[in-house]
């Protein structure tokens, strides 16, 4: 577990990515067929109608995430996301959940840093209690002290049992660093003095700002027909305030040529290094994604794989990501390298993207990156419901429209080699930021 | 190249379990091996076995939804059969798979599976190594043809071996190194275990792992890689009549090898202590602790034990609605995480978990304490029904759930028949623990719990600090 953990602290950025990249949509050839329904009070969702497995899944998003949080009360939104089993209409959080676990149905809110997502998976011959209880949550949640008190003092917890581990202090320092005085250098889940300070009413108004439905998007898996659908629509956020009230948040350049150390004396040094990013409606998206792919972006066949792990052992893994957020996009370069040989590693990373930035890829390369990334998609966004109603809840919240599965090919192979060239010098002439977790670097400055 | 990654085995306190509901179901889909609710499956998507003439094991999950087949393939070793010394050799063995053949120089089909947007990798447990793709189901003989060849074909010479065990090094790191929970880990199993395999690592001691070579690579694999030591598993959009034409003209021309002895470890003697392990770490600000019993797998149970150790993990520990998450966590409020877990899906006798963390200025021995209290409930009192029904009904709908996911399901059923249970015991599994009463759990309650026979480990802050 805490490897996991540890994994996915220092991957944040890698994760935010796989988010984003949810939306590059479905080749033409996976035969899904989508429907998009409307409800009587005009809430939109998409469908997939299956009835293989009698069980039906639902995903739906509202824009506004930890960028919500109000200044001083970070960690706001995180808090909520845990208190929507806690008690909702007239059940309190006892009753709640035992209604839910006899439902049969799996319930999870959570916040990311751009939006705040419920999802729910439900046995479909008892969808009617799992709805009825969605529903109670979406609009009615009671945010009562003894849950919420709870929740706070388990999330202190977390960040208590955090505060002496030197990827949590590096995760904070790195987002600052990166980010400056924009919301995204705020750590997620708050601080102890922050948590402190949020009362039920800061996650009333909270919820009253984000839980509309000029901001909502909702995806929809399973044994159930485009009627029912619309119904339950209604019922589920029917009587949501219509229009959202977010704060503005602006969009940021990360800044990037600087070093941001975390010494410690650990057998291993993590590296990463960020470069700039490319946002998901840019033209040069597709090259800019094929580029990172030939890069670092495969799993076992990239450039970097092949110079840090083939030839050299190095490592144990490497990849790069293109992260691409509602206010900011990077390029992040992460490993993890024997301390001894850190600033060896850092070296072939240096070059390696030198040389891409320089030179570009292949035709081979490329040619071998567009039938990857074609392919690919289908085996990552259709092998479960779940799966699918993340994809077509990502399709929305990236406006690529309904018909973007069958586009979607005819977009990648359009991209030129030159158009790839060129991503590779605009990334990557730049000087990276980098992040050094560990004992100091040999034969580097500082 | 692989990637590595132990079955769920003894993961100690609950650093980060901030909830664990999503855990609970995890563990229990994998510990559990459930099987689809048959009777209303349609035709067309019943799973099948069957033998090929060479001894290797096939079984076919159709699910036809989407254009994807998970193509899995399990050998019947682990880290637990390893030669005295040798400890690592399964995996790094495993890594080494990714290495060329006669036929196919390395990088070929990796090459192969990325041209047409799959996905490949591997992991190795104690108890088995499987190897996988993720491909469109055009693609399934290709696949079959690489790995019917990798089974018998692997040419290993020094200059792959060098770097590739400098990335297991690496690798273990990665992993354990520089997590001091992964250091306790290994060490609560090296003390629950006092004379079975399963006390190493499955990524091996370091000092053994930098002296694997050559020569126990090759060893390794023409002892236990042949197709009478394993299973197929394909799942996805096939039918039983596809893969069974196809497993013939690929994996049914590699010769059968010599008949492998039973998998007869070192048994456990008799533990007559309450042990303990410690680790203080600088990185650590907020202890924990977590105590692990010896009780039976699925394979070595009585009949009906295992299903009840299950029920009873569950109920005891299994997510927020469990004894110990209301009565810690939600009443009392002494601990931050709490849980249980029990691992059946092993060869030999498993663990069975508890841990949990301190809240705010609770001390590590009232959570401790409260623990010990809620399992001398059930040993004196057992459970209700009515927890009974709603573990029992948790249970069942997480094997609908499962077969939501082709993928989840090539793995229960590898990991199970890897591990001694037959499709018919997976199948089964569900009557099985609709059978379980509250007076079986309150017996295995009694007889495995009760006892201070077992091993608890602390992570702890290197010095003291509030907490």
């Amino acid at each position: 577990m805490t490897q996991l953990f540890a994994k996915t602290r220092i991957s944040a950025a890698g994760l935010a990515l796989a988010a984003c990249m949810a939306l590059a949509a479905l080749p033409a050839q996976a035969n899904v067929d989508i429907q998009q329904v409307r409800s009587e009070k005009g809430i939109t969702a998409w469908l997939v109608e299956d009835y293989s497995v009698p069980i039906v899944t639902i995903r739906f998003s509202f824009k506004g995430g930890n960028t919500q949080d109000p200044e001083g009360k970070e960690g706001l939104s995180e808090l909520m996301s845990g208190l929507f089993d806690e008690g909702a209409g007239e059940l309190d959080s006892d009753a709640f959940q035992i209604k839910l676990d006899d439902a049969g149905a799996e319930m999870r809110f959570g916040a990311e840093r751009d939006r705040t997502f419920g999802s729910m998976r439900m046995l479909a011959e008892k969808k009617d209690e799992a709805f009825d209880l969605l529903k109670l949550a979406i609009q009615q949640p009671r945010f009562d002290a003894a849950p919420m008190d709870r929740i706070r003092a388990q999330i202190v917890s977390g960040i208590v049992a955090n505060q002496r581990d030197p990827e949590t202090a590096a995760r904070v320092k790195w987002a600052e660093a990166l980010y400056g005085a924009h919301p995204y250098a705020r750590p997620d889940e708050g601080t102890e003095k922050s948590l402190a300070t949020i009362t039920a009413d800061d996650l009333r108004d909270y919820h009253r700002r984000v839980f509309a439905r000029d901001n909502l998007n909702v995806a929809v898996v399973g044994a159930i027909d485009a009627e029912t659908v619309k119904r339950e629509l209604d019922r589920l956020f029917g009587d949501l305030p219509e229009r959202s009230d977010l704060r503005p948040v602006e969009k940021v350049d990360l800044k990037l040529d600087q070093e941001v150390r975390v010494d410690y004396d650990l057998p291993q040094t993590s590296l990463q290094l960020a470069y700039p990013g490319v946002p998901r409606d840019a033209p040069d998206f597709f090259a800019a994604y094929l580029m990172n792919h030939i890069l670092g972006g495969g799993t076992f066949t990239s450039r970097l794989f092949d110079e840090v792990r083939e030839k050299r052992g190095l490592a144990y893994g490497i990849n790069s990501s293109l992260v691409t957020q509602e206010y900011a996009s990077s390029l992040v370069i992460g490993t993890a390298t024997r301390s001894d040989r850190a600033a060896e590693t850092l070296g072939v990373i240096r070059d390696t993207v030198r040389r891409m930035a320089e030179e570009g890829p292949t035709e081979a390369e490329l040619a071998a990156a567009k039938q990857y990334v074609i392919g690919a998609y289908a085996l990552n966004n259709l092998d479960s419901s779940s799966a699918i109603a993340s994809t077509l809840l990502s399709l929305q919240e990236e406006k690529l429209g309904i018909d973007y599965i069958d586009r979607r090919t005819a977009l990648i192979e359009a991209v030129t080699l030159d158009e790839v060239k060129a991503a590779a010098r605009k990334l990557l002439t730049a000087d990276p930021a980098i992040l050094v977790i560990g004992p100091p670097l040999e034969g580097t400055k500082g | 190249m692989a990637f590595y990654a132990e079955a769920p085995k003894a993961r100690t306190s609950g650093i980060g379990w901030r909830r664990s509901l999503q855990g609970a179901a995890l563990a229990l889909l994998l510990s559990a091996g459930s099987a689809a609710a048959v009777d209303k499956t349609p035709v067309e998507n019943k799973i099948s076995s069957f033998l090929l003439d060479n001894g290797m094991e096939v079984v076919v999950i159709p699910d036809r939804r989407a254009p994807i087949v998970t193509h899995m393939v399990w050998y019947r070793v682990g880290s637990a059969d390893e030669p005295p010394g040798k400890s690592g050799i399964a995996h790094f063995f495993e890594h080494l798979m990714f290495k060329g053949t006669a036929k196919h120089k390395a990088g070929e089909f990796g090459a192969k599976i990325a041209e047409i947007g799959g996905s490949e990798n591997a992991f190795t447990s104690d108890d088995y190594t499987a190897y996988y793709q993720t491909v469109p189901p055009e693609a399934l003989e290709t696949m079959m043809e690489y790995e019917a060849d990798r089974m018998r074909g692997l040419i290993l010479t020094d200059q792959v071996i060098g770097p590739e065990r400098d990335v297991v090094l690496e690798e273990r790191r990665s992993r354990i190194e520089t997590s001091p929970q992964a250091l306790l880990s290994e060490e609560i199993e090296a003390t629950l275990y006092q004379n079975h395999p399963y006390r190493i690592p499955v990524i091996g001691w370091m000092h053994e792992m930098e002296k694997l070579n050559r020569t126990d690579a090759v060893a390794f694999y023409d002892r236990y890689y042949a197709p009478n030591n394993a299973i197929l598993i394909v799942a996805g959009d096939v039918d039983e009549k596809e893969v069974r034409a196809l497993a013939e003209k690929t994996y049914g021309k590699v010769a059968r090898g010599p008949d492998l002895p039973p998998r007869i470890r070192p048994e456990e003697p008799e533990q007559n202590t309450a042990r303990t392990v410690t680790l203080s770490d600088p990185r650590v600000s907020v202890p924990s602790f977590s105590r692990s019993w010896l009780v039976p797998s699925y394979h070595t149970a009585e009949p009906g034990e295992a299903e009840a150790l299950d029920l009873l993990s569950e109920i005891l520990g299994g997510g927020v609605r469990s004894r110990i998450y209301q009565a810690l966590v939600v009443k009392s409020g002494v601990a931050s995480s709490v849980g249980a877990y029990f691992d059946g899906s092993k060869l030999d006798e498993t663990a069975f978990t508890v841990y949990g963390a301190p809240r705010g200025t609770a001390k590590l021995e009232e959570v401790q304490a409260a623990i010990g209290a809620e399992i001398a409930a059930i040993v004196k009192d057992g459970v209700t029904e009515k927890e009974l029904e709603s573990a029992r009904n948790r249970f069942l709908r997480a094997m609908i759930f499962a077969r939501d996911n082709q993928a989840s399901m090539a793995n229960l059923y590898g990991a199970a028949l890897a591990t001694g249970s037959t499709v018919a015991d997976i199948e089964e599994w569900p009557d099985r623990i609709k059978k379980v009463t509250t007076a079986d759990i309150q017996k295995v309650a009694a007889k495995y719990l009760a006892s201070d026979h077992s091993v608890t480990g602390f992570l702890l802050p290197a010095d003291p600090i509030q907490n």
